[in-house]
């Protein structure tokens, strides 16, 4: 039944999937919990969501571009203790350029070795995952960082302030998404990125620098990492070593979720925000039912795999295949 | 009827088709056992399809497969082994990481208890096989150290683990040096006095005079007929290989050229190509002939940036030019129509729209933005021009026919307003009546003063495209023929390497 279904919808159903599933989780976790709807819950969920949405963002535009990025744990990591650390040393308005700078050199090792030399992605970013790690702790020689007046500062504007009472994060995870969904979809570097993801070789022959085009998509995937770890040391005014620590699995779980392909050239940026909410919708669901955090981590599996198996078979038209 | 007047096989009547393609159309080949049956034709006229029918790979539409009297039916290579058929790939198909024994029984390795391996069996039997074949490398060498002449020894010794009917090699001697050909030929004749009935498919006429006691012409998917070698030579081989009908669509325009725009001058790629040189002129077609290997693709890949010569000089529109990257070509006017288009022409998921300004989409803009509406006046003026079949610009590639998909990417290149146009292989796994379209359009576009460079592994068509061609072999240009002077004899002596008796 599923199966004549899925080939009678053929893309429409891929391409709707996500939304369509979204919509049956909000509706059944809003009967299992009345809190769910609330607006302040809503927020809350979306709040707590813009860090994970800032990076997938980024890891969006490295998959589309036919490549993985899985060290944005550990460079968020990177990224956050800098930031608080030089926050009390040169003051935020130092701070800030520092970090990004730094945390863009990262981003360009990953597209040198990625790009440039061709290596692949998969296994320099889970080295470069591991590195950065010890970078860290070489840094801070093994201390957690914190901002010591944390009332006083304007850094606070980030994480904890709102626009119009709107809280900031949100407003930076949907503005930051707004502006490379236009990037990408109308502006050249978006169409390049989707023909070197899509087709290696005939973007060589079409003339497309690609070792070019794969190393600006690392620098963006840093540069929303150095934006995520601005929020996320302003939320918490201070940071642990290693709290970017299983980040890049939550933000590859909802860029696998808003349908982007792993396969790389297609792809969309609103997607994964939807991907994003949809992660953070169910673990914020299962909390208010009471779940522990460890049945998150279950439901989260269960989740991709479930996505991952209907956009296959969405796109072989059958759930099963001996072959491709 | 006597068991020796048996066919060893027989195949009856095979179609097969493909979607919009007649691969074979009631094609009758037989092989005795003892004889080596030579199939003859060229690229494309069926015989790789013919033999993926006969070792089970393909089903056929019609037709029967006899095999020692009995009609059967076989689904795979396996059950085509089983039946005593084997066919000895073109391309070698062995694991190099494994030994050659394991090679040689890949799929089958004798076991013992508990599923182990039995591996002095393997050996044992392995080493016996290489003997017959008068190998000197043992079983238990890894394939990946052995040389290509033995690869092919181990991927023959494949085919010797049955009691083998019918071996079929196809191209076997592609990578083989001249002292390799003799043992290959050694042992295709020991075969034969065992009673095994051989089908040898090859380009190379001498080799094939030298080996068989028939021959099979196909052509176009069809059967032309089969001639015994003691009876026949090379001029009657050749003239059934590419039929007279020929002659009538010969390019016949009236040459109008223009100033050179293309000067090659003793360009190297060393390994690929040697010391090529040739020149084309606006308005001027010249059609690159020669087997598949020859290196004429390696020259269009120099030519556009993708590969570094190693000596020699290129001259765009009287100019010495560096070409190193696709970049520099396009920016000099050179365009590249590439081989295979779903690999390298287009990117499959993307739209027609998309694919077609994809070189220039950096320049297609309005402020930060690609500009949409000079997008769709190229889609929409090249679509016109090229009579391109689509819904819409918003259809993906992936579903277009391959003629279609086709001019998609000559739309491509056509709309960077090139100077040169490179075409190779231009209607490879296109229906019939959209390569004459596409030949038809290459014509108008050296009529509209482009030049043009068609590379073709088929005769048909670069006479009828071609101003002038030049013949290639092992990556050496053999001969330049002006169209109104070549004949299909000598072209295909040219690209066999025969050395004709006039200077070129």
């Amino acid at each position: 039944m599923l199966l004549t279904r899925l080939k009678a919808g053929g893309p429409a159903i891929a391409k709707q999937g996500i939304l369509v599933a979204f919509i049956v989780f909000m509706i059944a976790f809003s009967l299992m919990s009345d809190r769910f709807l609330s607006a302040d819950n809503i927020m809350s969920v979306f709040r707590q969501s813009a860090i994970i949405g800032v990076m997938a963002i980024g890891v969006t535009i490295v998959v589309i571009g036919g490549n993985l990025d899985l060290s944005v744990g550990s460079m968020l990591s990177f990224a956050t203790v800098l930031v608080v650390d030089l926050h009390d040393k040169i003051g935020p308005e130092l701070a800030i350029p520092v970090m990004i700078m730094a945390t863009l050199c990262l981003g360009a090792i990953n597209g040198f070795l990625i790009g440039i030399l061709r290596l692949n992605s998969l296994i320099v970013t889970l080295g470069m995952l591991s590195a950065i790690q010890g970078l860290v702790l070489i840094y801070s020689g093994g201390q957690n960082v914190d901002i010591a007046d944390q009332s006083g500062t304007w850094f606070a504007i980030f994480g904890r302030g709102a626009i119009f009472g709107v809280a900031t994060p949100i407003i930076i995870f949907l503005g930051l998404a707004l502006i490379f969904h236009v990037i990408m979809t109308t502006m050249p570097f978006g169409r390049r990125v989707h023909a070197v993801g899509g087709n290696p070789t005939a973007s060589v022959f079409s003339g497309i620098p690609r070792s070019r085009v794969v190393f600006m998509t690392y620098l963006i995937s840093a540069l929303c990492v150095a934006i995520a770890a601005i929020i996320l040391g302003s939320r918490v005014m201070g940071s642990q070593n290693n709290v970017g620590q299983g980040y890049e699995l939550q933000v590859l779980a909802a860029v696998i979720l808003g349908g982007t392909s792993l396969l790389g050239g297609s792809g969309s940026i609103l997607r994964t925000v939807l991907g994003v909410l949809m992660l953070a919708f169910i673990q914020n669901g299962l909390i208010l039912m009471g779940q522990p955090y460890y049945t998150q981590w279950l439901v989260t599996w269960a989740v991709i795999i479930v996505a991952v198996w209907l956009d296959v078979a969405a796109k072989r038209g059958r759930l099963f295949s001996p072959i491709a | 009827m006597s068991d020796a007047h048996e066919p060893a096989l027989r195949l009856k009547g095979i179609v097969k088709t493909f979607p919009g393609v007649r691969a074979l159309d009631g094609v009758d080949f037989d092989v005795m056992p003892g004889e080596v049956h030579a199939l003859l034709g060229e690229n494309g006229a069926g015989k790789s399809t013919l033999m993926k029918v006969l070792a089970g790979m393909y089903q056929p539409n019609e037709g029967q497969i006899i095999i020692a009297g009995q009609p059967v039916q076989m689904t795979n290579p396996i059950e085509a082994k089983a039946q005593g058929v084997v066919l000895i790939h073109q391309e070698l198909s062995l694991v190099p990481e494994m030994s050659a024994a394991e090679n040689i029984y890949l799929g089958e390795l004798p076991r013992k208890s508990f599923g182990r391996v039995d591996w002095k069996t393997l050996e044992d039997r392995s080493n016996t096989i290489l003997k017959r074949l008068k190998c000197r490398f043992r079983a238990e060498a890894t394939v990946a150290h052995l040389s290509i002449a033995n690869q092919q020894m181990v991927e023959i010794a494949r085919a010797l683990t049955v009691d083998a009917r019918v071996v079929v090699f196809d191209e076997p001697t592609a990578s083989l040096t001249d002292a390799e050909k003799v043992v290959l030929f050694d042992i295709i004749n020991d075969l034969k006095s065992q009673g095994v009935g051989i089908v040898y498919i090859s380009h190379r006429m001498d080799e094939i005079f030298t080996l068989s006691d028939r021959i099979t012409v196909l052509r176009d998917g069809t059967y032309r007929g089969t001639l015994t070698t003691a009876e026949t030579n090379e001029d009657e081989v050749t003239r059934l290989m590419i039929g007279r009908s020929l002659d009538l669509s010969r390019n016949e325009a009236a040459p109008n050229f223009g100033d050179t725009m293309l000067d090659v001058r003793n360009l190297t790629c060393t390994g690929l190509f040697e010391d090529v040189s040739f020149t084309v002129r606006a308005g001027e077609i010249v059609g690159f002939y020669g087997l598949v290997g020859a290196g004429r693709t390696e020259i269009a890949e120099a030519l556009f940036g993708l590969r570094t010569p190693t000596a020699g000089e290129v001259w765009v529109d009287g100019a010495k030019v560096e070409i190193t990257s696709p970049r520099d070509a396009i920016a000099l006017g050179v365009s590249l129509v590439p081989e295979n288009r779903k690999e390298q022409g287009l990117v499959l998921q993307m739209n027609c729209r998309d694919n077609m300004t994809l070189p220039q989409v950096q320049d297609l803009t309005a402020g930060p933005f690609v500009a949409k509406g000079a997008e769709l006046a190229i889609f929409d003026q090249y679509r016109e021009k090229l009579a391109i079949k689509t819904p819409s610009w918003r259809q993906a590639t992936a579903v277009l026919s391959g003629g279609n998909q086709q001019k998609i990417v000559i739309g491509k290149w056509l709309s960077m307003k090139p100077r040169v146009l490179i075409v190779d292989e231009p209607t490879r796994g296109i229906d019939v009546g959209s390569k004459s379209e596409i030949h038809q359009l290459l014509r108008e576009l050296a009529a509209q003063g482009y030049a043009v460079i068609v590379i073709s592994s088929e005769m048909p068509e670069v006479l009828r495209v071609s101003d002038r061609i030049v013949a290639m072999y092992h990556g050496r240009v053999m001969r330049e023929f002006d169209i109104s002077e070549v004949t299909e004899d000598k072209l295909v002596q040219a690209i066999s390497g025969i050395k004709s008796e006039e200077p070129a």
